[in-house]
């Protein structure tokens, strides 16, 4: 209980080392990196302790200040709370978020050695693991905006790191600017629910909003804060940021995709749970929009040569997935899919930095027969793949299981076929990611060699993450220690695991399928697949272009925002301006001929003074 | 019989007089006498209100007095302002200051 009472500490440590880099050691490269781990450590023992703690006693832990507060006697204007919200949800979450930093933290010092921004870069690293960890434990709205605005801030900041090359910085913009796109109707969104339910509580939100009757209002506010979500998880339409997001150094890519900015969409689906369940229409948008997302992104990641581009893919993929669990009604099997998909996307991602590391190339055209020369790391991100697959027994397997089966049970035919569809994917690209870069001949004239031990490290603990996560939704566990994923993280009721073995036999097979597929083009070349490329070229084409939605963008920026643009400025200059300038005008021109009364003859003044008194005088006695 | 009215017309004649001096007057020096013949016809009202309507009370005659000293203090300022103006501009008509307008 104690220990809970400190829980607020967990978002202090990396704060405290972001002002520790900026303040004491920006120039001492090492101690900066010593010191942004050490702290993000700290922050994981305390999330480690406080989950333990959630484990064996699941109560929430609420403690806040008002921060601002604003009212008349009779009611209250404005009451924003600084809080801490700890429960299970929140205790997983952090959990996750400070492994993930903590080891990305390790496995950085090898990867970024000899940068010049190195101190720059830990400290950033900090903040952004401070923002996160502060969205996690907030207690309301309001609070979770201000940190939602600040990871936007930080990975704008860390995917422009290498700001001098002009692609960093687009993609920052980007992202920056689709976030703000998405952000807008969030904040509308929040803004509304504090006109309605007077409160940016999570907790009081939760009460009211299933007494609310006024079903249209709550279908407007649970869309617009639903765009937040869309935005920071990057569901269609406004994913185009996170592929581009690859410009930054490679570990941020894990961060970002594991634990950090995507998660937070995800995360804030299943916090504002309440406001989501209570309309139907919503949930179904949800769940469209995720599992349009999961489709829409595999089909891509077939086609890409990029090797981060196809992990980039593939996450837009699996966070359409999440959607699409949460969007059906079980918000335990998205986020249980969130948890185990932070340790394999993250081993991913940071094995694809250990093999650029070594190749110096992303394509991965270029690679090939690596898995002789780095075998930690080759072999690591084998794992990862099977447990994103999800093949048995790994973690992606038992998450990828829970969410068909939740589709299923709430009569999403369409979406379970959608979502197997999407299983055999995965494993075809994927596959096709290793059979082309990890084994076959070398394809390019490149040195591989294996990384140093604070990168491998880091591969082999969410390797081990990768195979077990995934145990402690299964009804053994439950039975071995009384409880599990599902019985701690949860909407209205707690749920005991089960497995539905036909089910998870299908989208098995449908996974088997597609690395068998695979292992036929890309192996065994029995399949050539510069053939089938040039007989589905439209197809390929297509894809390739990633269904032409950056095209489409910039073609709408060009013709209809400046359209629009050019038609406001006409409004704004003609029109608007016209108007006061008119006014100017007029009274100006009406000034010139006032003036001429004041001829400076102080007998006329008194001549006037005279007259008008006496008209006055006269229209008194009237 | 001589009553209120009689010295109010008495009153109400020297005023226009006054303001017709004042405005019409080229001259400085008639014009600060139109303005003593306006502050005169209101002393004529004070009294005779005083008179008429509050015999037991002296507060006309009062008002009377502080507008004859407070018109002294200004025929004394006026004249010393007109007297520089003469100095400055060799003439005391007031048609021709008219240089206090943009």
């Amino acid at each position: 209980m104690v220990i809970e009472q400190f829980g607020w500490l967990i978002p202090v440590f990396p704060l405290v080392a972001f002002l520790l880099i900026v303040g004491v050691t920006y120039r001492f490269k090492l101690l900066s990196a010593i010191v942004a781990t050490f702290f993000a450590g700290l922050s994981l023992a305390l999330s480690v302790l406080i989950m333990v703690q959630k484990v064996i006693n699941p109560v929430t832990t609420e403690k806040f200040i008002n921060w601002l507060s604003i009212s008349t006697p009779t009611q209250t204007l404005l009451n924003i709370q600084l809080g801490y919200l700890m429960d299970p949800l929140a205790a997983v979450m952090s959990f996750i978020v400070t492994l993930v930093a903590t080891l990305v933290l390790l496995y950085s010092i090898g990867y970024m050695k000899g940068d010049e921004g190195f101190s720059r870069y830990f400290a950033y690293i900090s903040l952004f693991t401070f923002s996160m960890l502060g969205l996690v434990i907030s207690n309301n709205y309001f609070q979770t905006f201000f940190f939602w605005e600040l990871v936007g801030l930080c990975s704008y900041l860390l995917i422009g790191f290498w700001f001098f090359k002009p692609e960093a910085a687009d993609a920052s913009k980007k992202a920056f600017i689709t976030n703000r796109w998405a952000d807008f109707g969030f904040l509308v969104g929040i803004i509304g629910l504090f006109t309605v339910f007077g409160t940016f509580n999570f907790g009081q939100l939760a009460t009211q909003i299933p007494q609310y009757q006024n079903a249209l209002i709550l279908l407007g506010l649970g869309l617009l804060v639903f765009l937040g979500p869309v935005g920071k998880s990057a569901q269609f339409p406004f994913h185009v940021w996170l592929p581009d997001a690859m410009e930054g150094p490679t570990p941020i890519s894990a961060l970002i995709h594991a634990a950090t900015m995507v998660a937070a969409g995800i995360y804030l689906v299943a916090r504002g749970y309440a406001l989501f369940y209570s309309v139907e229409n919503v949930m179904q948008v949800i769940a469209y929009v995720g599992g349009f997302t999961a489709l829409f992104a595999a089909t891509i990641a077939l086609v890409q040569k990029d090797i981060k581009r196809i992990l980039a893919f593939s996450t837009l993929s699996q966070l359409g997935y999440m959607m699409m669990a949460l969007g059906v009604g079980s918000m335990t099997s998205g986020m249980f899919h969130l948890t185990t998909h932070a340790f394999f996307k993250a081993l991913l991602f940071l094995g694809a930095g250990s093999i650029i590391h070594a190749v110096h190339n992303q394509d991965i055209f270029k690679m090939g027969g690596l898995a002789k020369k780095m075998p930690i790391s080759s072999w690591t991100f084998v794992i990862g793949s099977l447990a994103l697959c999800g093949i048995f027994p790994l973690a992606g397997f038992w998450s990828k299981d829970e969410i068909l089966t939740v589709t299923l049970q709430h009569h999403f035919v369409g979406l379970f076929v959608l979502g197997t569809l999407v299983a055999f994917l995965t494993a075809f690209y994927m596959f096709r990611l290793i059979f082309i870069a990890l084994f076959g001949q070398k394809r390019s004239d490149h040195h591989a060699h294996e990384s140093p031990w604070t990168m491998t490290l880091p591969l082999i603990i969410l390797a081990v993450f990768s195979i077990f996560a995934g145990l402690v939704n299964t009804p053994w566990f439950y039975q071995w220690t009384g409880f599990s994923f599902s019985t701690l993280v949860y909407f209205h009721e707690p749920e005991i695991p089960v497995i539905h073995w036909s089910i998870a036999g299908l989208s098995t097979v449908a996974a088997l399928l597609g690395i068998f597929t695979a292992w036929m083009i890309y192996a065994r070349r029995l399949i050539s697949a510069d053939m089938l490329a040039t007989k589905m070229s439209f197809l390929h084409r297509v894809l390739s272009n990633k269904y032409y939605i950056d095209e489409l963008y910039a073609w709408l920026f060009k013709y209809v925002m400046l359209g629009l643009g050019k038609v406001l400025d006409f409004v704004d200059h003609v029109v608007i301006d016209g108007l006061f300038d008119g006014t100017a005008g007029a009274i100006r021109a009406t000034g010139v001929r006032l003036r001429l009364f004041q001829t400076g003859r102080l007998q006329q003044y008194a001549l006037l003074i005279f007259v008008a008194v006496a008209i006055l005088v006269l229209w008194g006695v009237r | 019989m001589i009553g209120l009215t009689h010295y109010l017309i008495v009153a109400a004649a020297l005023f226009c007089i006054g303001a017709y001096g004042v405005v019409v007057k080229k001259n400085a020096i008639a014009v600060m006498m139109g303005l003593e013949f306006m502050l005169n016809a209101i002393n004529i009202n004070l009294v005779a209100f005083n008179h008429f309507l509050h015999p037991n009370l002296v507060l006309g005659q009062v008002f009377a007095m502080f507008i004859v000293g407070i018109a002294a203090a200004e025929v004394a300022l006026g004249l010393a302002i007109i007297l520089s103006l003469y100095r400055q501009r060799h003439s005391i008509a007031v048609d021709e200051m008219d240089i206090l307008k943009w």
